[in-house]
């Protein structure tokens, strides 16, 4: 029975999570964030897990609250509503699921009670210098020695990579095989001789970095899955990420330029509101925020009835990372030369909101799988073309 | 949250579904063009109650909800078919809201009533949907809604979606004062939001309907010997209707439900969902008709009968720009009203 409710229970938890927010993020917090461009912090980390919120969808045994993914889309709806800094909880969640999923007992019992704790951080290692889309293409080497790994190699926008514990290596240990059946992955401790992590400035203001590995020892025990079976591992990583999408930052952005709207003057003593042309535009992003939030619903409800959104994922991350980027430049060309007024000046519309989210929107379209890579996923799985060239 | 129609849902879309692929074909579409109207059709969608079961069970109806008729419209857009349901259901819910008019003869299929989407100007209206082939239409006159007939009053318009509408000519002493003021015109508000919530639906018809064949076009036709769909230029403009078919679907599909679930957003969710269900299915129809080659500028193709609907059964309202702007209207109040 078709029903766009997500039910008590979603609703219940997001009530929960607003009243959390508006506590947690203060400010000074939201402040810190914009300027070191880091989306983590530790407080906000500790004041989230002891609500118990760290992996609400993980089960009670595990330190989770066994969180259904429409109670999870309704909570990640409002963190991201508010910019909450979750990437680097969110990394060590996706990875701590896949040595859940595919680690040895060992290595559960090292690393899950830390991260689950709020204890450690874990980041991604897929990209490099010159493989990021095509990220089994990886030269980042292993070579076997004894009971350990020697890595050698660059991982490039390892977010998070200056303050991470571990990180979550892809890395090649067959030149001769075919790509993908030559990639190993490593969950390899960061604080240790070898690793360095330089800062890496982006357009948004995050920061992310380029990590370098110089014989770095890793002993075998932190692999994770078989030798050369590491495309595997990786596909186990990939499948929480089905309802991922940016449709709550659009419906902010779209609040922030109502407001604008409203509150501005213009020369001739009008309110930007009352012009047709600014409603209508306006309007427009409106009705893509709602479609990149039913898109990314659909894809949490197909997930909770254990439906696999193959091709429905890919269209809520595409359509929701270039409706934002649609609207964020529309929009800041819309506000003028005030427009290009940044955060950090006092008098920016809306705190500077529009043009930050102009800058941020660029990243969305890429990380994560680029809007191409999502086109080709589409047209495969969803209208059965064949294999793109 | 649930996507899933109810079982009487699934019977009700494999109902007209079956009956469109054997009673509305290319050809048959084709034959009933330029005048849209094919009546032989128009008996047999009447006969599954098409138009009773738009309005309540106390007003002689089956009492259907605006999901359950957004669901059909979407399996009439699919087959581009020829008849003009979602006006005599607005209409007849417009009939059922204001109380008064001849809703017995509607239901019993003996009269068909449409509607005129804008209001009548200098005692005429004009591209009225349907108004070519129905016995009445519902017009605002200023702050009234009359019941027009139609007959000997109207001048058929052809046009790009070979839709039978016309041009009306009011004659005011001949129409039936159906109500005034502000509470018929609420009355008649409510029935242009139904009109674009089914019409939305039907929008993504056509656009799920031009999308399929596209893709089966591309994946049939090879160039530099492969298949053309295999080559990104084209694919990935396809992969971006798709979401954006799924996305109007979902948005039109949210609109109809809201009509009894969350009816204070159905006005704003009914303007932004036709807006994007056109805009989604103008894009998918051009995009499938420009891939068939010089095939797609060949009448003899059927993506031509999706590519020309698209625009025709949603500009026959207006163009997507004023729809936001109407959407605006319920979610901000009127421009210039005090805030």
């Amino acid at each position: 029975m078709i029903d766009f409710d997500l039910g008590a229970e979603s609703e219940a938890f997001r009530a929960e999570a607003r009243e959390f927010l508006a506590s947690v993020m203060t400010p000074e917090l939201e402040e810190r964030v914009y300027r070191s461009g880091v989306s983590h912090d530790d407080d906000y980390r500790t004041q989230l897990r002891d609500r118990g919120w760290l992996a609400p969808s993980w089960p009670v045994e595990w330190g989770g609250q066994g969180r259904d993914p429409l109670e999870m889309i309704a909570f990640s709806e409002e963190t991201q509503r508010v910019h909450a800094p979750t990437y680097g909880i969110g990394t060590t969640m996706m990875v701590s699921k896949v040595i859940q999923k595919v680690g040895t007992d060992e290595l559960k019992r090292e690393i899950l009670p830390r991260a689950l704790g709020g204890e450690i951080i874990i980041v991604l290692g897929f990209s490099e210098p010159e493989s990021g889309s095509d990220v089994a293409s990886a030269k980042c080497r292993a070579v076997r020695d004894g009971d350990e790994w020697l890595i050698n190699g660059q991982k490039m926008f390892t977010t998070n990579g200056h303050i991470g514990d571990y990180v979550f290596l892809l890395t090649r240990t067959n030149p001769d095989a075919p790509k993908h059946k030559g990639l190993t992955t490593f969950l390899v401790p960061m604080k240790q001789p070898g690793v360095e992590a330089q800062g890496v400035f982006t357009l948004s203001g995050e920061r992310t970095n380029i990590t370098f590995y110089n014989d770095v020892r890793v002993p075998d025990r932190y692999r994770i899955g078989e030798v050369d079976e590491g495309w595997k591992v990786m596909t186990v990583s990939l499948q929480d990420e089905h309802s991922a999408g940016f449709a709550s930052h659009c419906h902010a952005v779209v609040e922030h330029v109502e407001a604008w709207a409203r509150t501005a003057v213009r020369s001739d003593g009008t309110a930007p509101i009352d012009d047709p042309d600014v409603r209508a535009r306006i309007m427009r992003a409106a009705a893509e925020a709602e479609v990149s939030r039913l898109l990314q619903r659909r894809a949490a409800w197909m997930d909770h009835v254990g439906i696999v959104p193959e091709a429905e994922g890919p269209m809520a991350k595409l359509f929701s990372s270039e409706a934002i980027e649609r609207m964020s430049q529309d929009f800041t060309e819309l506000l003028g030369p005030d427009g290009l007024r940044s955060y950090f000046d006092p008098s920016a519309p809306e705190g500077g909101r529009i043009e930050h989210a102009m800058r941020f929107s660029l990243g969305t379209t890429i990380y994560g799988g680029t809007s191409e890579v999502q086109r080709n996923i589409i047209a495969q799985r969803g209208l059965g073309l064949p294999k793109p060239v | 949250m649930d996507l899933r129609p109810s079982p009487e849902q699934e019977q009700l879309i494999e109902a007209f579904a079956s009956l469109y692929a054997k009673e509305s074909p290319p050809d048959r579409v084709r034959a009933a063009e330029p005048g849209g109207f094919d009546k032989a059709l128009w008996e047999r969608v009447l006969d599954l109650g098409v138009v009773a079961m738009a309005v309540g069970e106390d007003a002689g109806g089956w009492g259907a909800s605006l999901l359950d008729l957004a669901l059909i419209a979407e399996q009439q857009g699919r087959a581009v078919a020829a008849v003009p349901i979602i006006e005599a259901q607005a209409a007849a819910r417009f009939l059922e809201r204001i109380g008064t008019g001849p809703l017995a003869e509607v239901l019993a299929g003996e009269r068909l009533v449409t509607l005129a989407l804008r209001p009548a100007h200098h005692g005429r209206a004009t591209m009225v949907p349907a108004a070519a082939v129905a016995d009445d239409a519902v017009v605002v006159v200023g702050d009234s809604v009359v019941l027009a007939p139609l007959v000997d009053r109207r001048t058929p318009v052809e046009n790009l979606g070979s839709m039978p509408v016309a041009d009306v000519d009011i004659d005011v002493a001949a129409a039936t004062v159906l109500g005034s003021g502000p509470a018929a015109l609420a009355a008649f508000a409510a029935a242009l939001d139904d009109w674009l919530v089914l019409t939305a639906a039907a929008l993504v018809g056509i656009g799920a309907r031009g999308l399929e064949i596209g893709v089966a076009y591309v994946k049939e036709r090879r160039a530099w010997g492969r298949p053309i769909g295999s080559y990104q230029g084209i694919a990935h403009r396809l992969a971006d209707s798709a979401a954006a078919v799924d996305g109007a679907r979902l948005l039109a599909w949210e609109a109809a439900w809201s009509a009894a679930e969350d009816p204070g957003r159905l006005a704003e969710l009914a303007a932004m969902a036709f807006a994007f269900a056109h805009e989604s299915a103008r894009d998918a129809t051009y995009r499938a008709l420009h891939f068939h080659g010089g095939y797609g500028f060949m009448m003899e193709y059927d993506i031509q009968l999706y590519y020309r609907r698209a625009r025709a059964w949603a500009t026959v309202f207006a163009e997507p720009r004023a729809v936001y702007e109407r959407a605006a209207d319920r979610r901000y109040g009127s421009r210039g009203e005090p805030r």
